[in-house]
């Protein structure tokens, strides 16, 4: 099991499509509770997915960096980029090939995967690679699976 | 699609197809079968997917491959160029 007590200090945070919208509330949850532990945090996806957080941040008080995510693959291919840990947003197909390759380049680092989307089960079930798996049917209220990751990284639960 | 948007492909497997369903695909239907790993170069592109990724020779001068876009899925792809076919029975695992 991994020791949640121990803060990563940096983080590396993969979205996905963007079009559930639970994805991007819970990117600004899961930056904001790593960097208020100290944690550097970049994250990637695509560029609307980017723009998204980018306006919806413009003080970036959650996101402070982003990078196009053929970019971010490319430096972690080429040993440019690490991280102490990767979260993956995952509620298609694709995200979950974008899973298996952090595993397979980051076969040190911890991975959590976070599974969600109207029907996670069967997406959930493609991923037989090693990982933590957090796992709920969301789509645009984050409220259940934001419970789940606090659990999973030991973040105390906020009442709001 | 980057680089390899900028390739004359042809689409095997439309947008929307899962991996398993294009490494399937490519296992079954292309007599020449290579595997590589996530990271693997390929028309200037790093190839994505759930190890071991399959690829496809057709006529020794066509590469069949999965090409993965966060919003639609994987495509599977092919794009004649006998020189990266040439690259490919090189560096990757054939199928046994």
């Amino acid at each position: 099991m991994t020791d949640t007590s121990q803060p990563q200090t940096n983080a590396l945070i993969v979205l996905g499509c963007p079009e559930a919208p639970a994805q991007q509330a819970l990117a600004f949850h899961v930056a904001y509770n790593l960097k208020k532990r100290g944690t550097d945090v970049l994250i990637a996806g695509n560029p609307s997915v980017l723009n998204l957080l980018k306006v919806s941040d413009p003080e970036k008080h959650y996101v402070t960096a982003t990078m196009v995510l053929e970019k971010c693959i490319a430096e972690v291919v080429e040993k440019k980029r690490d991280c102490d840990l990767c979260v993956v947003f995952a509620h298609n197909d694709a995200a979950i090939a974008y899973a298996a390759t952090m595993r397979y380049l980051l076969p040190e680092r911890r991975l959590v995967v976070i599974i969600f989307g109207k029907d996670p089960g069967p997406l959930a079930d493609e991923v037989n690679f090693p990982c933590e798996k957090i796992v709920d049917k969301a789509v645009h209220n984050p409220m259940q699976l934001r419970a789940k990751i606090n659990e999973v990284f030991g973040w105390a639960v906020s009442r709001t | 699609m980057g680089c390899i948007e900028n390739l004359k492909y042809e689409m095997i497997l439309p947008l929307g197809a899962s991996f398993k369903e294009c490494r399937e695909y490519a296992e079954k239907n292309f007599k020449e079968v290579w595997y590589v790993d996530p990271g693997y170069k390929l028309f200037d592109e790093y190839i994505i997917g759930l190890p071991p990724i399959a690829l496809g020779i057709e006529d020794g001068k066509k590469i069949i491959f999965p090409y993965t876009k966060p919003c639609h899925g994987t495509y599977l792809l092919a794009v004649e160029d006998a020189d990266e076919v040439e690259r490919v029975r090189k560096t990757a695992r054939k199928k046994k």
